[in-house]
């Protein structure tokens, strides 16, 4: 075992992803954790804040740090009349909306200058905290009116200002974009979220341990495998539950092929925005082939409830093996066609050269994550770095493009679809023999963790609970919180027709992040 | 080009009446007559998430794809709820999102309808009524056709639709 840093920190190791180590650390150990991990060119996976009284009469708030070789937990133990703890964003850029997410649901605050509210617009009052245990505002409750926001206003001559949303103008997800224009001109673009905030940390706390897939299930319906993979992860690390191997290899199967799924959506939807309608007929079609697939063998076309604590709930057949090879095959062909069509389409690649511009070096000062990450030549995918059956077996290749524009993002879909396409063949080929699901796990130990490397990047759940019989916490973090300040950042300088067009090319979650 | 249109020649007509019971396809005939009889053009749809999962939002994708070709029935998507004779809201109604779900409602021109679409619209999803979720459509505004589902598969949105025209609800 590799000792992690700090000798006279009392590290005990936590199960869920290996290897990962967990401490109380004090105010200026906090800090210092954030140091080291900046400067071992480590990043901030997840950080969060619990309620741990009464128990042990103060307020805990939680961070989730990645080094080459391990994973850290750290928490830190606050005062219960008055809690807060050292300000990390000026480490780590990403702590910055989820310390103002801590408050909004704790009431913890971190010193740090912008306290505006992020997860809060006005369902409920500044004083009152949904995640503390004495929290008594319920549904009956009349909710409180939109409340007044402080945009960051943008100065000079022939700046003009220009909101959108949340409701746009076509079948997408609410959020409000508002962007400072010169002429056609991005000058500054902020974003404002939680218009889907459903409470869903407060949710979890209401349902048991295993009813709980079937809510992670539902955080961002383009991800369920992810997230109920993570979800399952974290549940089976706290009962020490072995996962049969060809449970861990259907699981594999089911998140690969969401990942091509949502590919085949997204870059059908970029070609529409970039004025081929085309693309957007062809690669619909073929994602409405490969979801008509998984209504047929796991019973829902995007694969909700597929995975289950302590396994997965559908088997395949030889024959359904075969199927989907073909399956493979006929999809591959039919990409290759249209890349290459794509490809040779001027007019679109004209609108996809050169745009959304992100470099790597921003990308790590931002502590960007996933595909927007490895679009820009930053090689992140926890499928690689910390392997779990099956990748561990598996072994991905992981594709990179450098240029880190929207082009970049659609070049990478496709290299990621051949190459999930390689995973399933070897998942079909190799599928071990083997039980489909363990007992029921019996979740008696006090926290678990789970990771997942989904289409967007990594998903990440903790559970944690004080004792077998008490009230458990669960927190879910989607990558999009890591991401959705690179899109602030990567419109800039952009013309104002082209923002569609570079927000697609992310294709952030707004319900997963908004909880 | 040329090979872009030997790719469209190739794909060819994929819409599904083809390959469906022979009711479907008659129901569908009817009520495009129908349309034209109460509307005289095609039906608009509006449609708000209102702090939805994004799976109704996959569904709706969905029924505009070449396969399933909602728009074949004319009824289609648009942009400003000034437009729309129908209103489709998803998600449990996330109360940061009722002041805005209020201001599009408002916005339709009368006559005008509501469909709740999902599991979560009408007050049967996970999400559940809390501090935050208000649980339900109609409890923010008056609701007129629904579809059950988590999320409710493109048959299943067709239908109501095609349900809703039949019987002239529109008029």
């Amino acid at each position: 075992m590799k000792t992690p840093l700090w000798q006279d920190i009392p590290w005990e190791s936590v199960k869920g992803i290996a290897p990962t180590y967990r401490a109380r650390v004090d105010k200026s150990q906090w800090r210092d954790v954030f140091l080291q991990c900046r400067e071992a060119t480590g990043r901030l996976i997840a950080l969060w804040a619990t309620d741990a009284r009464p128990e042990q009469a103060e307020f805990m708030v939680h961070a989730v740090l990645l080094f080459a070789d391990h994973w850290l937990w750290i928490s830190y133990g606050m005062d219960e009349t008055n809690p807060n703890y050292p300000d990390v964003s000026d480490i780590f850029p990403a702590a910055i909306r989820r310390q103002r997410a801590i408050y909004d649901l704790l009431g913890a605050s971190s010193g740090a200058s912008d306290t505006r509210p992020w997860l809060r617009h006005g369902a409920w009052l500044a004083r009152e905290f949904p995640l503390r245990r004495d929290f008594t505002v319920s549904a009956a409750t009349p909710g409180g009116h939109e409340e007044s926001y402080a945009f960051v206003r943008v100065k000079g001559d022939g700046i003009h200002e220009m909101g959108v949303g949340p409701v746009h103008a076509g079948t997408i997800e609410p959020g409000h974009f508002r962007l400072a224009i010169v002429g056609d001109e991005i000058m500054r673009l902020e974003e404002r979220l939680a218009y889907a905030h459903k409470g869903v940390e407060k949710r979890f706390e209401s349902l048991g341990l295993i009813e709980g897939a079937r809510l992670a299930g539902r955080m961002c319906a383009d991800s369920t495998v992810a997230y109920t993979w993570a979800y399952a992860m974290a549940v089976e690390a706290m009962s020490g539950c072995v996962v049969p191997a060809r449970a861990e290899w259907l699981r594999g199967l089911l998140l690969e092929r969401e990942r091509i799924a949502n590919h085949l959506g997204n870059i059908g939807a970029l070609s529409n925005d970039g004025g081929l309608a085309f693309g957007q007929t062809q690669f619909s079609l073929l994602k409405e082939r490969w979801i008509q697939t998984h209504q047929r063998l796991w019973g829902h076309r995007y694969l909700m409830d597929a995975i289950v604590p302590g396994g997965v709930a559908h088997d395949l057949t030889h024959q359904d093996r075969a199927q989907m090879e073909h399956e493979c095959n006929d999809l591959e062909q039919a990409v290759r066609i249209l890349q290459d069509i794509l490809a040779d389409h001027a007019g679109l690649q004209e609108r996809f050269l050169g745009i959304g511009c992100l470099t790597a070096a921003r990308i790590e000062a931002l502590g960007g994550v996933g595909l927007a990450a490895r679009a820009s030549g930053l090689a992140r995918d926890i499928r690689t770095e910390f392997p779990s059956p099956p990748y561990d077996t598996l072994a991905p290749r992981i594709a990179t493009r450098r240029q880190g524009d929207v082009a970049a993002r659609v070049a990478l879909r496709f290299d990621e679809i051949s190459e999930s396409l390689r995973l399933m063949r070897h998942i079909l080929a190799d599928l071990p023999e083997g039980p489909l699901i363990s007992a029921p796990p019996m979740a008696t130990g006090k926290q678990g963790l789970g990771c997942v490397e989904g289409w967007r990047g990594e998903v990440f759940v903790a559970i944690e609970r004080a004792a077998p019989d008490g009230l458990h916490h669960v927190h879910i973090h989607d990558p999009s919180w890591q991401n959705w300040p690179l899109l602030e950042q990567a419109v800039i300088g952009n013309l104002v027709p082209d923002f569609p067009l570079i927000n697609t090319s992310f294709n952030l979650a707004y319900s997963g992040h908004d909880l | 080009m040329h090979k872009l249109i030997r790719r469209l020649i190739a794909t060819g007509i994929v819409t599904i009446p083809r390959s469906v019971p022979e009711r479907f396809a008659q129901d569908a005939y009817e009520s495009s007559r129908a349309l034209l009889r109460q509307l005289g053009r095609a039906l608009a749809v509006r449609h708000v998430d209102a702090g939805s999962c994004n799976g109704c939002e996959l569904e709706i994708h969905a029924v505009n794809n070449p396969y399933y070709n909602l728009e074949g029935l004319g009824i289609h998507f648009v942009a400003s709820p000034r437009h729309a004779d129908i209103l489709m809201v998803t998600g449990p109604v996330s109360r940061h999102m009722v002041p805005a779900l209020l201001m599009t409602y408002e916005a339709l021109a009368d006559p005008k309808r509501v469909l709740a679409l999902g599991d979560c619209a009408m007050g049967r999803g996970i999400f559940h009524a809390n501090y935050a979720t208000v649980g339900r459509v109609d409890a923010v505004i008056p609701v007129d056709i629904t579809i059950a589902g988590c999320p409710p598969p493109p048959a299943a949105i067709i239908e109501a639709f095609l349900a809703l025209i039949g019987t002239s609800a529109l008029a």
